[in-house]
């Protein structure tokens, strides 16, 4: 019997993703994300509930990032340089060249705007990555001995990924976050039959099952397309990372296909650092991207160029991407006050907004706004809500269980209630047992583990010999002696074993009288017992020696009359502890008695 | 009599010469022989060590072995074979073993014992499985020898236990493909062994090697391929391997339920886990869609694929592959689809959709969502929305596929191909829109959908844009704001790439004869009419004024209400574009103008049409006037001449006929006209002008059959024998006019037997038709062909003059549909001022893109020719790959042509056309295909008794090139 234990930071929440995995002896901890929600200490997971006493990288074997967003890697300075962690930490390749930039805006944000004090410099966030050890996909990483990790492709983010801890032949499979749909730029989360005994799945839409792709983007093109047909402008504010690479790829195959010419703008800075990276990162993308980049990298973008803060002023239809999001604060928000009186234009926010926030305010209809400095500003530009989510939905989750087949199944990052209905969900249609812990709650799970033993394999061949044909699927039983020793397990022919233990073979034999009523002579009854068992044991070989016994195979049958009853005969059988079977097979056949010969 | 010695001595000719080729390859066959073993025998008894008879044996597999020597070399391996002790070389043996024993010819059986014997005594896995393979080609020769068969069977059962999964595959291969297949053979051969080859594969279908696993599956199948039943009991075991580990073995075991479920379709099935029941081809369905989200694309392809051929599924079944239940927080969520449909049936449409419009609405009761689909639940919409492309061309085939036969199906999965429109590689997009075409019979486009299919019409692919215009041909539009709409995106369509005219024209066309009470309402806006005022008139120029034109006229013509709203211009407008642009402009009876062509219409029957009538009418009066006056029958064949190319403008579908036959009487004429000539009875240095003339005329007659015969599609037996008859008409009056004008019998001599000769070989192909010839010119030539034979050439010709003048004209009957291939070159235009400026010496690649009517294999005989001014041509065979087939009878032909040139001073045209290749001997023999593709010049090597030629069937396009001095 075995057990993982399971601690995760963000159990039933979504951010602040960070689970702590304790597998066969081993400790791993899978992301170290950080909470939007908190400016103050609750913004990072608590590291003291790893371990009281003693240093982090004592305890831990290694850190797993799934991903760059944040909230699966923000807190990895503060957790490495700040607390202090030496040991290994594994990412993909395209999540080392874009986590640092993503926590250096991050650091910037916070420290210079905000003017917090007591956070990681740039500097940690260097040393940071320099323990960092980069992966590929389905490449198996040893951790050390025993310890052993794998990534799968998760879709999601350029670089997300899947993976597979494996400790002898107990394994877990963290997904990070992940996409079973594919995207304009990215493929479809893909793993293999790896039967893990633990799946550690995200349920951010437990409870969604979403419709196809392709209607969503029809609409959002032909939004932008008759916008820009009649002169208006689109302002599509994005988050520079992810999205808005989805969005330039979708309008630039449109534009292209349809032979636009209305210019579209990005607005310049961390995007155009993130553009760079997509472009060196094509084996990470979808079909068409790899396949198309020998004409033509896909994010070299054509008709999409850097904006300026001219440009906004400018005649004639446009389309813009301006961050951040939310149309909270900085470029996205000053185009909007610019466009936002003409009904022509056109705002199109391609994901969700937090309350508080101009964007939360224009979609729920608000048609005035009050601006600092008191400022009234009226929105007549059209605004449109399109999602754009990369995660899986619950069809997703449930079709990466079937392909996974793994025996228990854990979700996290998502809402309690959902969740409880995708665990009834997967307990139901899978019959596997489902968990869903709280923060900081610690669950441990049960497995089964197979050990294995090694066997000569003389002894294998002389095992399979004996019998019908090998058999694959069935378990097949074997003689043969185990001998543990030295933490290993051998299976090997109790004469070798005998040897190895110095010990002198004893034999055991088993002895039964059976009584049978029989008036004739001692030889004429061993005559009449050999006949019967020739005729029914055809397939061993039965024979009758000189001195009137009669052996099958190695066992012995001699008839003897009765002291004091001439009428009754003794068969005395006799046999070895390996025939057993067949020797008691044997006596429950002449306990029946012989038949009676017409002869 | 004399005719056939005559042939006798040719035959002798041609063996004489046979003989000497057969006599040289046996000598040389009888030198190779013995060298060549008994070589290979010094070289293996050489060999020191087995590395060293591995390269003998590896140098001796690279010459191919003569049939006579196979089964000594085949005695002189063996003998090695079993002195070898190294593994290596007696695989290698055991392969050339195989290779020897498929040379062409040989009959294995000799070698069948010795290759089973070997096996006995094998102990190395891998060189048993090379000799199974040995004794599976062997077995592949042998086929139609049960008891062969029956013991390589054995053979492979005895090695099935074998502990190696190679041996085992190889095995499973053998009784696959040698595994009894007729059930009565089987009995009486030995029904013991042969019981049950099913069952042996069957056992294996649990193997522990995916390998063999795989194996027994494709064995199943390749006895079902080869005709046996397989039993019903398999589909369980088939099922279970659906969730195999390996993916070949599940893209297998697909195949194999695929092929039971096509066995049985009706049999009862249980579903585990309850006690219904239900058929198997369905339950085979929901597997299959099961599969369709399978792990590994390639059982993905291979399931969409599937899926499309199974049309017994019930339409319960079917209708689920396009179900998917959308929720938001446990709530139940319309999908986009069902939303369009609700706006459009609220009478809504096209409404800014605002947040939240899509909000949940009511909720769901948890234990009724189904997230696993047990069954074909939306096995297409996850096809369709798959990461391959492969997968989703597949799954757009399939629902294609099904649409078809199922109209209520195509009616449902009309939205999800329109979605498909929009996919991101082009291939998929033109794949959706050929499927909806072809299902476009079943369907109606709703508003939105029609908006969503028009807006792809700006597609800088052309290929998509013609699709798709050639997609709204055929489409049913229920609304008049549907046809508005088209309209408006067709004609913006054509703003934007002028190069769609025609096919946007055509597009129209159809669009306005299908849909007429639609565009009844729409008239008055569309030609801009006020009831009070005047309007301006438009350009008649104008491409788009002419499109609305086109759909007007059309839809006009089974509505004649319409003519009342038209103004005065329209009427001249149509008058115009009737006559420049006939095949777009059907005929209209419109008020207060006389029909020309139909004075008496009451009288026609409905299904004639009154110009086949005319067609009918003018032939027969030709045909008819057999005995006027020359100078009358020349002008009458040259009015109908006249008559029927005109008509062929006017008719498109009556074009091919009446140049058909145009075609033919021109011959006549030229014939006639030849023969007429006053100047046969004057001496031979007076023939010149004369001789000028006639011969001209031979050889367009000659020219005219040869396009008569290629150039049409349609063309029956009946009208090839005609054809060939002018053609030997031509050769005669040819053979008349060098008679007349050459000196000396000697070359004369060489001439008419060569005639005599074609004579022969018409008679011996078209001897069926001979009957129907009464008193045609070879009819009397045959007559007289006894003496023919006989007499001197001067003799012979005087003879041919006479037949030939008294011979009567042929009737021409005509075929059921008669097509003229055309093609024409949409580019390059030829219009361009600027000439294509390239460094001399180099090459410039010209695009050439032209559209082919009516032809048949394209790939084969359709060439481009390039002309340069200094007279050179080039011959250019485009790739097969260039060739598209957009629609039934046409093509077309996207290719580049390279030029290159020394250089020039100043730039000057070049002329590309299209010919169209043909062969003489293809109408009669199977066609040959021609393996060459290589550019060459115009010569063309002429096979031996075939002619080949070229017809230029396009008009030619000038390019203006220029190609400059190399620059130092």
């Amino acid at each position: 019997l075995s057990s993982f234990s399971l601690r995760p930071g963000a159990g039933q929440d979504v951010g602040r993703s960070c689970i702590l995995v304790s597998i066969a002896g081993k400790n791993v901890m899978l992301d170290c994300g950080m909470h939007m929600g908190y400016n103050d200490d609750r913004r990072f997971p608590d590291f003291s509930y790893i371990t009281q006493n003693g240093r982090l990288t004592d305890f831990l074997d290694c850190v797993i990032i799934s991903h760059f967003h944040l909230d699966h890697c923000g807190a990895l300075p503060y957790f490495s340089e700040m607390v202090g962690y030496d040991g290994p930490i594994y990412m993909t390749h395209p999540t080392k060249a874009i986590c640092p930039i993503l926590l250096e805006d991050y650091r910037k944000i916070t420290v210079d705007k905000k003017g917090e004090t007591n956070f990681f410099t740039s500097q940690m966030i260097k040393d940071c990555m320099k323990k960092v050890v980069a992966v590929h996909l389905h490449q198996t990483v040893q951790v050390d001995e025993e310890l052993e990790i794998k990534a799968y492709y998760a879709g999601h983010v350029l670089g997300a990924a899947m993976f597979q801890i494996k400790v002898g032949c107990e394994s877990v499979v963290y997904t990070g976050d992940y996409n079973m749909t594919p995207d304009r730029h990215l493929g479809a989360a893909w793993i293999d039959k790896c039967r893990p005994d633990l799946l550690i799945s995200e349920s951010t839409y437990a409870t969604t099952i979403r419709d196809s792709k392709r209607c969503r983007e029809r609409d959002f093109l032909k939004k932008v397309h008759e916008t820009v047909e009649r002169g208006g402008k689109v302002l599509i504010p994005v988050f520079a990372l992810g999205r808005a690479q989805e969005l330039c790829i979708l309008l630039e195959t449109f534009w292209e296909r349809m032979n636009l010419k209305a210019p579209i703008y990005f607005s310049t800075g961390l995007t155009e650092k993130a553009n760079h990276y997509y472009k060196l990162f094509i084996t990470w993308t979808n079909q068409k991207i790899r396949k198309t980049f020998v004409q033509r990298n896909m994010f070299e973008f054509k008709h999409i160029k850097a904006f300026d803060r001219a440009y906004a002023d400018n005649p004639g239809p446009m389309v813009v991407f301006a961050t951040p999001g939310m149309l909270h604060a900085g470029q996205s928000l000053q185009i909007f006050r610019k466009w936002a009186g003409n009904e022509k234009n056109m705002v199109i926010m391609p994901g969700y907004c937090v309350q508080g926030t101009v964007g939360h305010k224009i979609l729920s209809g608000q048609r005035k706004l009050e601006m600092e400095g008191r400022q009234i500003l009226e929105v007549k530009m059209q605004v449109e809500y399109m999602s754009f989510s990369a995660h899986a939905d619950a069809k997703g989750i449930m079709q990466l269980i079937r392909q996974a087949e793994p025996r228990n199944v854990l979700l996290v990052h998502g809402e309690a209630k959902k969740m409880e209905f995708l665990k009834q969900k997967i307990e139901q249609e899978f019959h596997v047992s489902c968990y869903m812990p709280a923060n900081g709650e610690t669950t441990t799970i049960f497995t089964n583990p197979s050990i294995p033993v090694d066997i000569s394999l003389g002894l294998l061949k002389r095992e399979t010999a004996i019998g019908l044909l090998p058999d694959a699927k069935k378990p097949k039983l074997m003689h043969g002696t185990l001998i543990m020793k030295d933490n290993s397990f051998r299976l090997v022919s109790s004469e070798q074993a005998l040897k190895e233990l110095g010990l002198a073979e004893h034999q055991l034999r088993f002895t039964c009288r059976v009584h049978i009523q029989d008036p004739r002579k001692e030889h004429e009854t061993g005559l009449r017992v050999y006949n019967h068992l020739k005729a029914i044991l055809k397939d061993y070989s039965v024979q009758h020696l000189p001195d009137g016994s009669i052996t099958v195979e190695s066992i012995l049958i001699q008839a003897t009359a009765h002291s004091e009853d001439q009428g009754t005969k003794v068969l005395l059988v006799s046999w070895t502890y390996q025939d057993e079977e067949l020797g008691s097979y044997l006596t429950s056949l002449l306990k029946k008695g012989l038949p009676q010969s017409t002869a | 009599m004399a005719a056939h010695l005559k042939k006798r001595v040719y035959e002798e000719f041609t063996k004489v010469v046979q003989q000497q080729h057969e006599e040289l390859s046996a000598k040389k066959l009888r030198l190779a022989k013995p060298s060549k073993s008994a070589a290979l025998h010094v070289d293996l008894c050489k060999a020191a060590s087995p590395a060293d008879a591995l390269q003998h044996l590896l140098h001796f597999a690279r010459r191919p072995v003569e049939v006579e020597s196979v089964e000594g070399v085949v005695r002189i391996l063996l003998e090695h074979y079993y002195k070898e002790n190294d593994a290596s070389v007696r695989l290698k043996i055991a392969s050339l073993l195989g290779l020897l024993s498929k040379t062409a010819g040989f009959s294995p059986d000799c070698i069948m014992d010795d290759a089973i014997n070997t096996l006995q005594n094998e102990k190395s896995h891998q060189v048993l499985a090379q000799l199974l393979d040995t004794l599976l080609v062997i077995g592949t020769k042998l086929t139609d020898s049960p008891p062969v068969r029956m013991r390589l069977v054995e053979v492979a059962c005895k090695h099935l236990t074998d502990s190696s999964h190679g041996v085992r595959n190889k095995c499973l291969q053998l009784i696959g493909c040698l595994g009894p297949v007729e059930k009565g053979v089987a009995k009486e051969v030995e029904s013991q062994s042969a019981k049950d080859v099913q069952k042996i594969i069957g056992d294996h279908f649990n193997d522990q090697d995916p390998r063999v696993r795989t194996a027994a599956i494709k064995a199943m199948l390749q006895l079902h391929e080869r005709g046996l039943k397989l039993q019903q009991a398999i589909y369980c075991q088939a099922c279970k391997l659906l969730a195999d580990d390996y993916e070949q073995v599940r893209s297998a075991a697909v195949q194999l339920i695929w092929v039971l479920s096509q066995l049985y379709p009706e049999s009862i099935v249980p579903i585990p886990s309850s006690n219904e029941e239900i058929r198997l081809v369905d339950d085979a369905f929901g597997k299959i869609c099961h599969m369709v989200s399978d792990g590994s694309w390639v059982v993905r392809v291979q399931a969409a694929k599937l899926l499309g051929s199974m049309q017994q599924v019930s339409s319960h079944f079917l209708e689920q592959t396009l179900d998917k239940k959308l929720m938001s927080d446990l709530r139940r969520k319309r999908t986009a689809h069902e939303r369009a449909k609700e706006l459009y049936s609220s009478g809504e449409f096209s409404s800014g959709r605002k947040w939240g419009d899509d909000a949940p609405k009511e909720e769901i009761d948890t234990g009724a969502v189904n997230l696993i689909e047990s069954g074909a639940c939306g096995a297409f919409v996850h096809g369709l929305e798959d990461e391959m492309y492969e997968v989703r061309i597949a799954a757009v085939e399939a629902l294609c596929m099904l649409a078809q036969s199922s109209p209520s199906f195509a009616e449902k999965c009309l939205d999800f191909l329109v979605d498909m429109f929009n996919d991101e590689i082009e291939e998929v997009r033109l794949q959706s829109i050929h499927t909806m075409r072809k299902i476009s019979n079943n369907i109606t486009l709703r508003e939105d959908q029609l908006d969503t299919v028009l807006a792809v019409l700006e597609d800088s692919s052309r290929d998509i844009r013609e699709a798709l215009h050639e997609l709204l041909c055929c489409t049913n539009v229920s609304t008049k704001e549907g046809i508005h709409l088209a309209l408006v995106e067709l004609l913006k369509n054509l703003t934007k790439y002028p190069t769609d005219r025609e096919s946007i024209w055509k597009c129209l066309k159809f669009l306005g004869s299908r849909h007429p009470t639609l565009v009844l309402p729409l008239v008055p806006e569309l030609l801009s009419t006020h009831p009070f005022f005047d309007t301006p008139e438009p350009d008649m120029d104008d491409p788009a004024y002419i499109a609305v034109l086109v759909l007007i006229f059309n839809a006009a013509k089974s509505c004649p209400t319409m003519p009342a709203l038209f103004s005065d211009h329209t009427f001249r407008h149509y008058a115009y574009l009737r006559d420049s642009l006939s095949h777009l402009v059907p005929a209209l009876r419109l008020p207060g103008r006389k029909l020309v062509s139909s004075p008496v219409s009451p009288s026609i029957t409905p299904n004639e049409d009154p110009c086949q009538q005319f067609l009918h009418q003018s032939l027969e009066r030709v045909y008819n006037l057999q005995h006027l006056d020359p100078q009358g029958v020349q002008e009458l064949l040259e009015f109908t001449i006249r008559d029927l190319q005109r008509l062929g403008e006017l008719q498109s579908e009556l074009a091919g006929m009446a140049d058909f036959t145009a075609t033919y009487l021109q011959c006549q004429l030229l014939l006639i006209k030849a023969l007429q000539e006053k100047l046969w009875n004057v001496a031979a240095p007076l023939y010149l002008k004369q001789n000028a003339l006639a011969s001209a005329a031979a050889k367009q007659i000659l020219e005219e059959t040869y396009k008569m015969e290629f150039m049409y599609s349609g063309v029956e037996g009946r009208q090839v024998v005609i054809i060939h008859h002018m053609r030997l008409q031509a050769k005669a009056l040819q053979l008349i006019v060098t008679a007349r004008t050459t000196r000396g019998a000697e070359p004369l001599f060489g001439m008419c037997e060569k005639f005599l000769q074609e004579v022969d070989s018409f008679q011996r192909c078209f001897i069926s038709e001979l009957p129907h010839m009464q008193g045609s010119f070879v009819d009397k030539l045959l007559d007289l062909m006894p003496r023919l034979v006989t007499s001197k050439p001067s003799e012979v010709v005087k003879i041919l003059q006479t037949t030939l003048r008294q011979s009567t004209f042929l009737h021409l009957p005509l075929p059921e549909q008669l097509h003229r291939a055309t093609a024409t070159i949409i580019e390059p235009t030829g219009e361009s001022d600027n000439p294509l400026r390239f460094t001399s010496g180099l090459v410039v690649a010209l695009d050439v893109d032209a559209t082919l009517e009516h032809v048949q294999d394209p790939q084969g005989t359709v060439k481009v020719q390039v002309l340069y001014p200094d007279g050179q041509a080039q011959l250019i065979h485009p790739k097969p790959a260039d060739f598209r087939n957009p629609g039934p009878g046409r093509h077309r032909l996207i290719t580049q042509v390279y030029l290159s040139h020394t250089a020039w001073t100043e730039p000057c045209q070049i002329e590309v056309r299209l010919l169209l290749a043909y062969n003489s001997n293809r109408s009669k023999a199977a066609k040959m295909p021609k393996s060459t593709w290589s550019d060459s010049m115009e010569a063309l090597p002429p096979s031996e008794n075939g002619i080949e030629g070229t017809i230029p069937f396009s008009k030619p396009v000038k390019v203006y090139i220029m190609p400059k001095p190399a620059r130092r």
